[in-house]
């Protein structure tokens, strides 16, 4: 466990080729060292490096799932900051995911300074979590996932090949960033969401455009179905059962807040979020991993399928039997088919939510007043990778003291790295160029978001154990100015 | 760039690639213009990297020395080299960690594996490696890429508005923040963007880096002494995206 991390170098070129890859994206085959090298995984969100050892007699040896993303600290970016900014800051921690990061800050935040938003505020950010589901799932199916199942390298010959199936996805994201703009304010970074409200509101006339143009992608999100359902059989039919982690509620499928909920594992408030999360790191990750129960959990879509899917709105469940989804699947490449399902209830629970704002009238709120003071508190939210944690401790000041940020990736990599164990003696003596895209699927079915996922290495040393993540205690009277 | 389609590349350093995620975002625009280009490398959407590049983007910062030595690479195979977003043209977010001192975001936080990680202060793209072209913004502005894209391929010098964030905000009708009592960095920031922050209810961040001859004494002077906020408020939003810039903030 002590070893320095040996691929911690990737832009260095090759003193020994095995840990320090040339810096191109493309998967490089060594032919003598029988390893198989995916350096830069294409297609995933951040950098990861998939590295498969072959014996004399082509049988997978080891099967390594790498991250050597440069780490970006931002737990200490936001020391010392102020509460109106926090959300800003760490909504950079990922593009797509800009939105759930927003409101598992602002969450955070408002918890720690007794904030308390209005109804009509909660109501809008489930809709512009919906907004992000939809966008990101969106992209991932059409840009990252259909390349795969339909054997070329990216979306841009699909243009030529499948233009029909293309370009319906395509008027969906549309839809959905459409949907977020009106939300949000901005389908990337967005601007409206503060602490304690909204910066500004959407119209009632842009509310019932966006909800008429949900309505009118039903069509749409049939014809996904079916192109998904037809390509099926495209994804590998391997399984293993595994912990899945999710938020859970009475009330809702919950995106936007409810207990942690566990197929292993009793229900916990947010707030013990890390009893669940215990993250632990390993040498050839700048990210890290984690586990609960079980030797490793997963959180995403299909964590929330598993635990969720009596919530699913009516066309959801069918979509989901059009398929082939059903719980608990433990399928990890089914990931992208509850990414679908999700869809498809997003939709549908937006257009409720809608109506909902609708006829009680929007209200204009006041500018929300924030007395700063000390405290702690946590966020925790479902984005399109899965469970979100933001936690903060704030001073008298409302200045970040500490911060930590747990993030669903993080949580799936030792899941990543358990399938792939399993799934590598299974497909040991297949060619070399087969056995690249079906570990690359694999990951990529997590769709996982590797440049959120790194963030501080733990200090205590040990596998398992939890130590300071957060840097900087201020000192008795100690000032933060600069 | 007459016959074959100019090769176009895109690349990724530290960032949380939210200024990719508005190329793809350009939805139906976007397949027209790969019908112009040839993309020859973009890690994000396909697979395979043929150099040399007749336009290569870069999203993010430099923050590891490794990153450097593949940058240059970047820049010796690349005719035009774009920096795109605030990260690449400016720093960005990312120089946050540069105002901790070094002992703080890497050997208090990595313990007695502060050797483990390489890493040292956030800087530009431009820092490193001379760029033809920047896209600002956090993230870039979509129909700004599409007309500084087909600038770059029609071969002329794309045009990067030089006057500050208020004389757009002006334009769109915004109330200016400092009569709601709240801190804006449009004074001294670069235009560009149609003061989208301001309009849809916040302030601006200075995302776009400072407009040229920005004065950043007037900017405080403002803040300070007739908005009358304290001089942490304006260093808070100083510090937060002019991290790079070399004035006191
Ligand atoms: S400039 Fe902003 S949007 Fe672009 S990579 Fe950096 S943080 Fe992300
Ligand atoms: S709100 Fe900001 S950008 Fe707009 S006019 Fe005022 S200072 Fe300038
Ligand atoms: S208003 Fe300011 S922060 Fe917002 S995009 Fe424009 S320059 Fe950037």
């Amino acid at each position: 466990m002590n070893d320095a991390p040996k691929n911690a170098r990737p832009g260095k070129k090759a003193t020994a080729p095995k840990e320090t890859p040339p810096p191109t994206s493309e998967a490089s085959v060594d032919k003598q060292g029988k390893q198989i090298f995916v350096h830069h995984l294409t297609r995933v969100e951040g950098h990861g490096n998939i590295v498969v050892s072959i014996d004399h007699n082509d049988k997978i040896e080891t099967c390594r799932w790498e991250v050597p993303e440069a780490p970006r600290f931002f737990e200490a970016m936001v020391l010392g900051r102020s509460w109106r900014d926090i959300h800003h800051i760490t909504s950079r921690i990922c593009g797509i995911c800009s939105i759930g990061h927003q409101l598992a800050s602002l969450q955070a935040t408002e918890e720690a300074l007794a904030i308390r938003p209005s109804e009509q505020t909660h109501v809008l950010r489930k809709l512009a979590l919906h907004g992000e589901n939809m966008q990101s799932h969106l992209l991932h199916l059409g840009y990252l996932v259909l390349p795969d199942l339909l054997n070329v390298d990216s979306v841009i010959p699909l243009a030529q090949s499948h233009p029909k199936e293309l370009k319906n996805l395509i008027a969906l994201h549309r839809l959905a960033n459409e949907f977020s703009r009106v939300i949000s304010g901005r389908t990337t970074h967005p601007q409206r969401l503060i602490p304690g409200g909204m910066g500004k509101l959407p119209t009632a006339e842009e509310l019932k455009d966006i909800r008429k143009q949900l309505e009118d992608s039903v069509p749409k999100l049939k014809a996904a179905a079916e192109l998904f359902a037809a390509l099926r059989e495209k994804f590998p039919d391997f399984e293993r059962p595994t912990e899945y982690v999710a938020l859970v509620s009475e009330a809702e499928y919950p995106l936007y807040w409810g207990d942690i909920g566990s197929s292993h594992d009793k229900r916990k408030p947010a707030r013990f979020y890390m009893d669940t999360a215990k993250e632990y790191m390993v040498p050839h990750s700048t990210a890290k991993w984690a586990r609960n129960v079980k030797q490793s959990y997963m959180v995403g879509a299909l964590a929330r399928y598993n635990l969720n899917h009596a919530m699913l709105h009516p066309l959801a469940r069918k979509v989901a039997d059009q398929v082939g989804l059903t719980p608990m699947s433990t399928n990890p490449y089914f990931n992208n088919l509850a990414q679908l399902v999700e869809v498809v209830h997003s939709v549908e629970d937006s257009i409720r939510h809608i109506d909902r704002l609708l006829t009680k009238g929007l209200k204009r709120e006041p500018y929300p007043k924030v007395e700063p003071r000390a405290g702690k508190g946590v966020g925790a939210v479902e984005v399109p990778r899965g469970l979100l944690f933001h936690a903060y401790e704030y001073d008298d000041d409302g200045r970040i003291v500490r911060a930590d940020c747990v993030i669903p990736t993080n949580q799936n990599h030792a899941n990543i790295q358990h399938d792939l164990d399993e799934l590598t003696p299974t497909i040991s003596g297949k060619s070399e160029a087969e056995i690249e895209l079906t570990l690359s699927m694999l990951v990529r079915a997590y769709d996982p978001c590797i440049s959120c996922s790194t963030h501080l290495i733990d200090m205590s040393g040990q596998e398992g154990g939890r130590g300071v993540r957060f840097v900087r205690e201020p000192k008795a009277g100690e000032s933060r100015k600069a | 760039m007459a016959k074959a389609k100019p090769r176009v590349a895109f690349f990724d350093f530290a960032g949380c690639e939210g200024d990719q995620l508005q190329i793809a975002n350009l939805e139906e625009t976007l397949l027209d213009l790969l019908e112009h280009i040839e993309v020859v490398a973009f890690r994000e959407v396909k697979t395979g990297d043929e150099p040399p590049y007749d336009i290569a983007f870069i999203e993010g910062s430099i923050t590891r020395p490794q990153d450097e030595a593949r940058v240059k690479e970047i820049r010796k195979q690349s005719t035009f080299l774009v920096a795109l977003g605030a990260c690449a043209t400016i720093g960005g977010i990312n120089c946050l960690k540069n105002f901790h001192s070094e002992a703080i975001y890497r050997t208090q936080v990595y313990g007695d594996r502060a050797r483990w990680y390489d890493t040292y202060p956030a800087r530009p793209v431009g820092a490193v490696v001379k760029v033809d072209a920047e896209l600002h913004g956090c993230p870039i502005d979509r129909s700004e890429f599409l007309r500084v894209t087909k600038e770059l391929l029609l071969g002329k010098r794309p045009w990067i508005p030089d006057y500050p964030v208020c004389v757009e905000c002006k334009e769109v009708g915004n109330i200016c923040r400092y009569d709601l009592g709240r801190p804006c960095l449009g004074i001294v920031s670069r235009a560009g963007c149609k003061a989208c922050c301001v309009t849809e209810g916040a302030t601006c961040w200075g995302c776009r880096g400072l407009a040229p001859h920005a004065n950043l004494d007037a900017a405080r002077y403002v803040m300070e002494d007739i908005g009358g906020f304290s001089r942490e408020e304006a260093q808070d939003l100083m510090r937060l995206y002019l991290g790079w810039t070399q004035a006191p903030l």
